[in-house]
């Protein structure tokens, strides 16, 4: 293990510093402490001599070290001077010296806590306002693609949105059905332990069926498509955009809205009604296998029941939300693909803020729907 | 100011194999680098020019023979040799391969992070000699990757492979990508830096100007083997065919009456 010296002795009004072994990135670490107890231990001499003699190597980091000595003293307005520097070494002194000439920029003074947390929440204002501003922009970019496919400019891609299709919606059937399954259970297994203390087991069949029809299907569905699809998306759109794909679609003429998120967005609002379907109906099974084997009422009553008190609409009041949710969904999704820039952070960035943001208007959305169905009286 | 006198033998390839797959890309290779030049590494597209690089740099296994770096055997080493070895190389990628989420500052602060036990005001100030020793702006410290043009981002990347002081660097086609000024200027700073650092470096290019100006040594590979070492002298030389196209052809002469 190479090893550096460091020994400093007072000639009179003279502070001479000898140096030795090897000042290199290796024993920059040990040596900084005891440079920086030199300096401030040195006092106020009149001169100070640095001896390079016993120095074996010198690379820039032991270099910098060293001139952190030169510049200590020299701050406080006393000369220094160098002596027995080897060839190498005056290079590599000299080349230190030039790089580090210019003083280092001083930052920027930092604003008081209040100031910046007002900033940020005042940033926080317009980046809201700017994303929803961008969500209507490119709603508007979306609807003049589908014109364009109408008016002939454009092309329907039917081969993309088979395939899209396959990825959102046939492939995520499995994972879909299980867990809107499980939750049916659940919501199956809560109803009939409290209503077992009125007597009124069977009502399990009303919760079931209509909190899954008209809410849940449709709710976890959707949040379920957000991670899974929504986060998907983002991350094609956004590294195609780190890799200059999306400036190539444009300079050969082709609109990135009607070949990449148009048939991702048709995919979506054609998959997210046919989840929920599936989802609806794995989750009745779901609470009607935990009602017979947990509230001991036989499938053909569940059913018979379900028939007798839930009606169609129930079943159109979930269906007709999922293609909303699908639309909020992929807009999300696609916008912040199209923002992710250069860093692999920016993508990391840009597909968190897509899932959250659209599960979070998923729910905003599901809310509004609830109000005006209420207010139907539907 | 490095342990080793110019003209050691500071790398040593013997009898080298590497593969992927059914296919040998490099079979039975030696090539020796001394201490204190240039050598340029040419090849044909998909000589192994740049899988020969990885695998002495330890990203790419070999088949046969064996490797030695500063007297040792990399096959040899415990991990913790080996890592006390990488702290003796630098390696600039052909794409620079900068930590896109951290600063140039951050990136070249990266290794004396990981390895040495430094003040925040020393590591700051050198990242900033480094920033001033390959060319860069002081203002491009606290720059992403993704706001740096592309010769902005190989100089980034050599001073991060420049950050513990190595004593070899490794440059993956340095000039590829750059105007022949960026490219001109970026071989002077080869130089310069080998001059004053007593660098060796170990160059991977395409770049004829560059074999030119500042190799000091050539070594030609082709059919899996180095056919030939020697000055860019010894290649107009050399009867092998390749040599003779590639060096002999309109974009060779052009640079030797630049040379």
């Amino acid at each position: 293990m190479p090893e550096a010296q460091l020994a400093s002795r007072v000639d009179g009004s003279r502070l001479t510093v000898a140096l030795g072994g090897t000042w290199t990135a290796e024993t920059a670490g040990d040596m900084e402490p005891r440079v920086a107890s030199l300096i401030a231990e040195g006092g106020s001499p009149q001169s100070v001599l640095l001896d390079f003699t016993a120095v074996q190597r010198l690379d820039t980091l032991g270099g910098t070290l060293v001139r952190g000595i030169e510049m200590a003293f020299g701050a406080r307005g006393i000369p220094v001077q160098r002596e027995g520097l080897s060839k190498a070494g005056a290079a590599i002194y000299a080349e230190i010296a030039d790089g580090l000439a210019e003083p280092a920029p001083t930052p920027a003074k930092p604003k008081p806590v209040i100031v910046q947390g007002l900033d940020k929440v005042g940033e926080q204002m317009v980046e809201a306002g700017r994303d929803l501003v961008a969500l209507v922009s490119f709603f508007g970019e979306v609807v003049a693609a589908v014109g364009s496919i109408f008016t002939g400019v454009g092309r329907f891609r039917l081969a993309a949105v088979v395939n899209q299709l396959d990825r959102v919606a046939f492939r995520a059937v499995p994972i879909m059905a299980l867990i809107t399954f499980l939750i049916g259970g659940i919501i199956a297994q809560q109803g009939i332990f409290f209503f077992r203390d009125f007597g009124a087991d069977t009502y399990v069949v009303d919760l079931v069926a209509i909190l899954t029809l008209r809410e849940i299907g449709v709710l976890i569905v959707s949040i379920m498509v957000a991670g899974r699809t929504g986060s998907a998306f983002t991350a094609e759109i956004g590294s195609m955009k780190m890799r200059e794909e999306i400036d190539a679609l444009r300079v050969m003429g082709l609109n990135p809205v009607e070949v990449l998120v148009l048939p991702r967005l048709m995919a979506l609002v054609l998959g997210l009604p046919i989840l929920t379907f599936i989802g609806n109906l794995s989750a009745i099974m779901g609470g009607a296998v935990v009602a017979q084997f947990y509230g001991q009422i036989p499938i053909d009553i569940f059913f018979t029941r379900m028939q007798e008190e839930v009606s169609q609409r129930h079943i159109w009041v979930g269906l007709i939300k999922a293609p909303f949710m699908a639309l909020i969904i992929g807009l999300v999704a696609c916008i912040e693909g199209m923002r992710v820039k250069g860093s692999a952070e920016s993508l990391g960035q840009q597909t968190t803020a897509s899932v959250v943001k659209a599960i979070f208007l998923v729910i905003v959305l599901d809310g509004l729907f609830a109000i005006f169905f209420a207010s139907l009286g539907y | 100011m490095a342990d080793y006198a110019s003209g050691d033998i500071i790398i040593s390839v013997r009898d080298v194999a590497i593969g992927f797959g059914e296919r040998l890309i490099i079979d039975g290779l030696d090539l020796d680098v001394h201490a204190g030049e240039v050598l340029g590494v040419v090849g044909g597209s998909g000589t192994g020019k740049s899988v020969l690089t990885r695998c002495i740099i330890g990203l790419v296994p070999k088949r046969r023979g064996k490797i030695t770096v500063f007297d040792q055997d990399l096959d040899t080493l415990s991990r913790a040799e080996h890592k006390a070895i990488e702290r003796r190389w630098g390696v600039l990628f052909q794409h620079g391969a900068l930590f896109s989420s951290l600063t140039v500052k951050q990136n070249i602060q990266v290794p004396l992070r990981e390895y040495l036990k430094l003040s925040e005001p020393l590591m700051d100030e050198i990242a900033r000699l480094k920033i001033a020793m390959v060319g860069l702006r002081a203002d491009a410290a606290d720059k992403y990757p993704s706001e740096l043009s592309g010769g902005m981002i190989k100089r980034a990347a050599l001073a991060r492979a420049l950050a513990l002081d190595p004593e070899i660097v490794f440059l993956d086609e340095p000039t590829s990508g750059l105007d022949p000024i960026g490219a001109e200027e970026f071989d002077t700073l080869i130089r310069t830096l080998r001059d004053t650092l007593g660098l060796t470096v170990y160059m991977v290019t395409h770049d004829l100007d560059s074999l030119a100006r500042i190799c000091d040594r050539i070594a030609a590979l082709a059919d899996g083997k180095v056919i030939a070492t020697g000055t860019m002298e010894d290649m107009l030389r050399h009867p092998h065919p390749w040599l003779k196209k590639y060096f002999g052809g309109e974009r060779a002469r052009a640079a030797r009456v630049k040379a």
